[in-house]
């Protein structure tokens, strides 16, 4: 080990140290030890990747002197170094996340690492302008956010939607396709793949390019949870047995993303988390989550994306002491599934691709106060309902703590402009408008 | 003895109008309204003939104790003035009654309240003087308070308290509350009760009345010393004693028992004294009042039709994530001022008014706000920059003490026609083709505006005898920092 590396390293770790006792939260690290990060094999490569990825979406913001919304670079720094420290080693990333700052801030984290510590993912996320000139010159831009000269897995973003015809046309009309094969030809991408939402059909119709030999994909990155394994929501998402089934019949890596639902799945209703505390009283509700992913032999990568260090120590826990589930834990989570199923939250995981909304509104803040108020149970069905007066106050009060009035559902006009953006297909103006007229009927009493 | 239950009595009043004015969230008026609703000025404008009547009679039997305890203006004087002469062992002195002045001030009153110049009746009423001071300069500093409470609450994960914004809702009624306080400050710091007694129309009404009350405080000369302790103790400054002649002026005397406690040699009792003359007290009674000046209109606002750029600029490469901006709406310019559900219209509305801001302080819509425009300064009116007139929301015709905004039942709200929405095609994103909207037509509570096509574009249209003038399709309407659609005002409401 070169000497500034020691100094780097043991740096971090004694940042880490200093981090641990608030992170912790209770006696998960001392009881069970430091363990050993779990890595799958690339059958392609032989990477070794950590079972536990790091996404790159959820950082923390700031705001800085002129008031814009900045990434906490300290903070970021702070998870990374403790993050490959414990053996994460995959980190994802795109042009298009938190602002356009994601890459820069993985860039300047992870620089003051050596670059063969750590696997770097990015994306080609040309949603607007899908010119030659513009791709390409996001492609670049991306090694010089990154401060790297070439990309371990890079991704096509988030298609599915609109099938083969659209994927032709942001990437093989315009020539990316070419491009990019050459570039992997070259070695600056060493794997190339896709992230999928979509239908069935839809994927069907774009792993068969992969089985007549048109183009060849690494790997692929899917939703994945236990909630999406078979319930997926969103009218015309695939579940993810089915996705994952078949990419496991063509031996193709999997990547997973939204093993959480955005959060979702780490803050459950009450009456599903009793029953997971009830099997293991220790272990967090977000857990068996990551387990239940974890389990699937094909998974290279589960990608979370923390947002600061208490779920970064309890995830790296984790997969630290990791037990595949057992097929009865498997049926477990698909009951927990069907019960989850059953409340009526928004399918929503945050991932803000809706945003900015061109009239201001929060949207995806709207969603998750509206699914908080769900899991937590403050939420009034009817005003026969005996804490009606209580449940519609703590609604309307903290809705307006959550959203700025002029940013709130009501000021919604349907323009549409973020239907084609949400990956999980959700109809974001029609849902706005139904929470809208839910807290109307609250303030007037007429629920 | 006297003077405590006097000065128990004016905190109780002064500290339950004070929060009356104070409070935005609906709760003590259900407590407290009968305070407001027994101010002299505004009881009579309601036609309140059990209020006026208790106070005719409490001055006729008891004198001014309505100026010591029940007006709040002076009460906070009479706080002023201790602050101010506390340390003075001859704070007062005897002082002739400016006449010219007073039954000046009271005369040009009369005429302005007949001839509904409601500007200058507002300006002097007591009571209203004191609301606009609270609501303008006092109300800040309370909810200040209440959204530190609310901070804490939210990190507590409590819903007890919740933060409101706050603003001044007109620049002009802002300045004259605050050279009001600075004036009833000077005056009242050294002089007492000077204001009461040479402007105060109120008090100069009830002077009338006064003079002629069965209990006042009287000098038994033969007891009196002439040490002329009472006399530089009188805030009012209306007890003389000369060598030849010991008396009180009655007309300006207002009950505060000051006097009582520090003659020592019992030279001063609070005595029932009827018998000697009688009453010939004038009324104010209602009189046929010609309709309000219909002054010059005064611009309103800065209506710079900028046009909207709020949608954040198309960038080449899409990002994820922020807020676009969204811009403060402005009030648009409106031909006739929106009065509020209850006034029954214009007519009754202004001239029954004073200005008191107690529904300002109450609408928990931030609708209400004092006019600018001079033939209304200080009356509140309505506009929708921050919220709408919401249906379920009754408050400022329960709160209302002087009968401008009448009590309605929300069913009955909803039928009032306030004033009519009309569309600006020009910044309308649907009639401009910017954008697909209907906002307006959606949210319309009433139904009235629906989306008709030209052929080119869809465009709003408002069916005039359906709308209410609520103020919803003004307030969500996109269009920033003017909406595209507005209401304008009706003179009646039917």
């Amino acid at each position: 080990m070169k000497r500034r590396d020691f100094i780097k390293i043991s740096g971090a770790a004694a940042l880490a140290a200093a981090c641990a006792p608030k992170g912790s939260q209770g006696a998960k690290v001392s009881d069970e030890g430091p363990g050993e990060m779990v890595y799958r094999t690339n059958p392609n490569n032989g990477d070794k990747v950590s079972l536990l990825g790091f996404g790159c979406m959820r950082w923390p913001m700031v705001r800085n002197a002129e008031g814009r919304s900045v990434i906490d670079q300290e903070a970021v720094n702070e998870m990374v170094d403790y993050a490959i420290e414990h053996g994460i080693n995959y980190f994802d990333t795109s042009p298009a996340y938190l602002q356009g700052q994601s890459e820069m801030a993985a860039g300047i984290a992870l620089s003051r690492h050596p670059r063969e510590k750590y696997y770097i993912a990015t994306k080609l996320s040309n949603f607007n302008n899908q010119t030659p000139e513009a791709s390409i010159k996001m492609y670049h831009d991306s090694f010089e956010q990154l401060k790297t000269d070439y990309f371990d897995y890079y991704l096509l973003h988030a298609i599915g939607s609109g099938g083969v015809a659209a994927f032709r046309q942001r990437y093989v009309q315009n020539g990316m396709m070419e491009f990019l094969v050459k570039e992997r030809e070259a070695g600056r991408i060493r794997n190339l793949g896709f992230s999928f939402h979509g239908s069935p059909s839809e994927f069907d119709s774009l792993i068969a390019m992969h089985d007549s030999g048109e183009y060849h994909f690494d790997f692929v990155q899917i939703e994945m949870n236990y909630v999406d394994w078979n319930h997926a929501d969103g009218r015309r998402n695939a579940n993810a047995s089915y996705l994952y089934e078949e990419l496991d019949k063509r031996g193709i890596p999997i990547v997973i993303m939204e093993p959480l639902l955005g959060g979702r799945l780490a803050n459950v209703p009450e009456g599903i988390a009793r029953q997971m505390k009830q099997r293991e009283p220790d272990k967090s509700v977000a857990s068996w989550a990551f387990r239940f992913c974890g389990s699937h032999e094909r998974v290279l990568c589960t990608l979370s994306g923390m947002t600061n260090m208490d779920p970064l120590v309890e995830n790296v826990q984790t997969f630290s002491h990791f037990r595949p589930m057992t097929e009865e834990e498997l049926e477990f989570m698909e009951e927990m599934a069907v019960q989850m199923t059953e409340y009526p939250m928004i399918n929503c995981t945050d991932c803000k691709y809706c945003m900015p909304c061109p009239w201001g509104i929060d949207i995806p803040g709207t969603f998750q106060h509206y699914n908080r108020c769900i899991t937590e149970g403050t939420y009034a069905q009817s005003q026969e309902q005996k804490n009606y007066r209580k449940l519609k106050r703590a609604y309307l009060v903290s809705y307006d703590r959550a959203i700025a009035t002029v940013r709130q559902a009501d000021h919604c006009i349907s323009c549409g402009e973020c239907l084609s953006h949400c990956p999980q297909s959700i109809p974001i103006p029609a849902q706005l408008n139904r929470i809208a007229k839910y807290i109307e009927s609250l303030k007037q009493d007429t629920l | 003895m006297l003077k405590k239950l006097r000065v128990v009595l004016a905190i109780v009043f002064w500290v339950g109008i004070t929060l009356l004015l104070l409070d935005f969230s609906g709760v003590l008026h259900h407590w407290l309204g009968w305070m407001a609703k027994l101010q002299f000025l505004p009881a009579l404008l309601a036609l309140n003939v059990g209020a006026v009547f208790f106070l005719v009679l409490l001055t006729l039997v008891f004198g001014r104790v309505y100026c010591s305890v029940i007006c709040p203006l002076g009460v906070l004087q009479d706080g002023i003035s201790w602050l101010g002469t506390r340390k003075s062992k001859a704070p007062y002195k005897y002082k002739k009654e400016l006449k010219w002045l007073r039954y000046g001030v009271w005369a040009l009153f009369v005429i302005a309240l007949i001839a509904g110049v409601q500007v200058f009746v507002a300006l002097l009423a007591p009571y209203s003087a004191y609301g606009r001071m609270v609501q303008n300069l006092l109300q800040p500093l309370y909810l200040w308070g209440n959204n530190f409470f609310a901070y804490l609450a939210e990190k507590a994960g409590s819903y007890a308290f919740y933060p409101r914004e706050v603003w001044i809702r007109s620049l002009p009624t802002f300045i004259i509350a605050a050279v009001m306080l600075v004036i009833i400050v000077v005056l009242s710091f050294k002089g007492g009760r000077t204001y009461c007694n040479t402007i105060c129309p109120v008090g100069t009404t009830l002077s009338f009345l006064s003079r002629f009350a069965a209990f006042r405080p009287v000098i038994d000369t033969e007891k009196c010393k002439k040490c002329k302790s009472c006399e530089i103790h009188c805030k009012a400054q209306c007890i003389s004693i000369g060598k030849e002649e010991q008396k009180i002026d009655y007309s300006r005397c207002v009950d505060c028992f000051n006097c009582l406690d520090t003659c020592k040699f019992g030279g001063l009792k609070y005595r029932f004294v009827w018998g000697k003359s009688k009453k010939s007290a004038q009324k104010e009674d209602d009189k046929g009042r010609r309709a309000f000046f219909a002054g010059t209109a005064i611009a309103v606002g800065s209506a710079a039709l900028k046009g909207i750029e709020a949608r954040a600029q198309e960038a080449d490469k899409k990002v994820d994530g922020g807020f676009a901006d969204v811009l403060p709406k402005q009030a648009p310019k409106r031909e006739i001022p929106i009065t509020p559900p209850g006034s029954l219209g214009a007519r009754n509305f202004y001239r029954r008014c004073t200005a008191c801001q107690l529904c300002v302080a109450e609408c928990p819509n931030h609708v209400l706000r004092p006019s600018s425009r001079l033939e209304h300064l200080m009356q509140p009116e309505m506009s929708f920059e921050k919220g709408y007139c919401r249906p379920e929301c009754t408050r400022c015709g329960e709160l209302c003490p002087a009968g401008a905004i009448l009590p309605i039942s929300k069913e009955v709200k909803t039928n009032f026609h306030l004033g009519t929405a009309g569309v600006d095609v020009n910044l309308c994103l649907e009639a401009t083709g910017k954008s697909k909207c209907g906002k307006c037509a959606q949210a319309c509570p009433t139904g009235a505006i629906m989306m008709v096509d030209d052929g080119e574009h869809r465009r709003p249209v408002v069916a005039e005898e359906v709308c209410i003038g609520c103020g919803k399709c003004e307030y969500l309407c996109p269009v920033r920092p003017i909406s595209a659609i507005t209401v304008n005002g009706k003179e009646v409401h039917v």
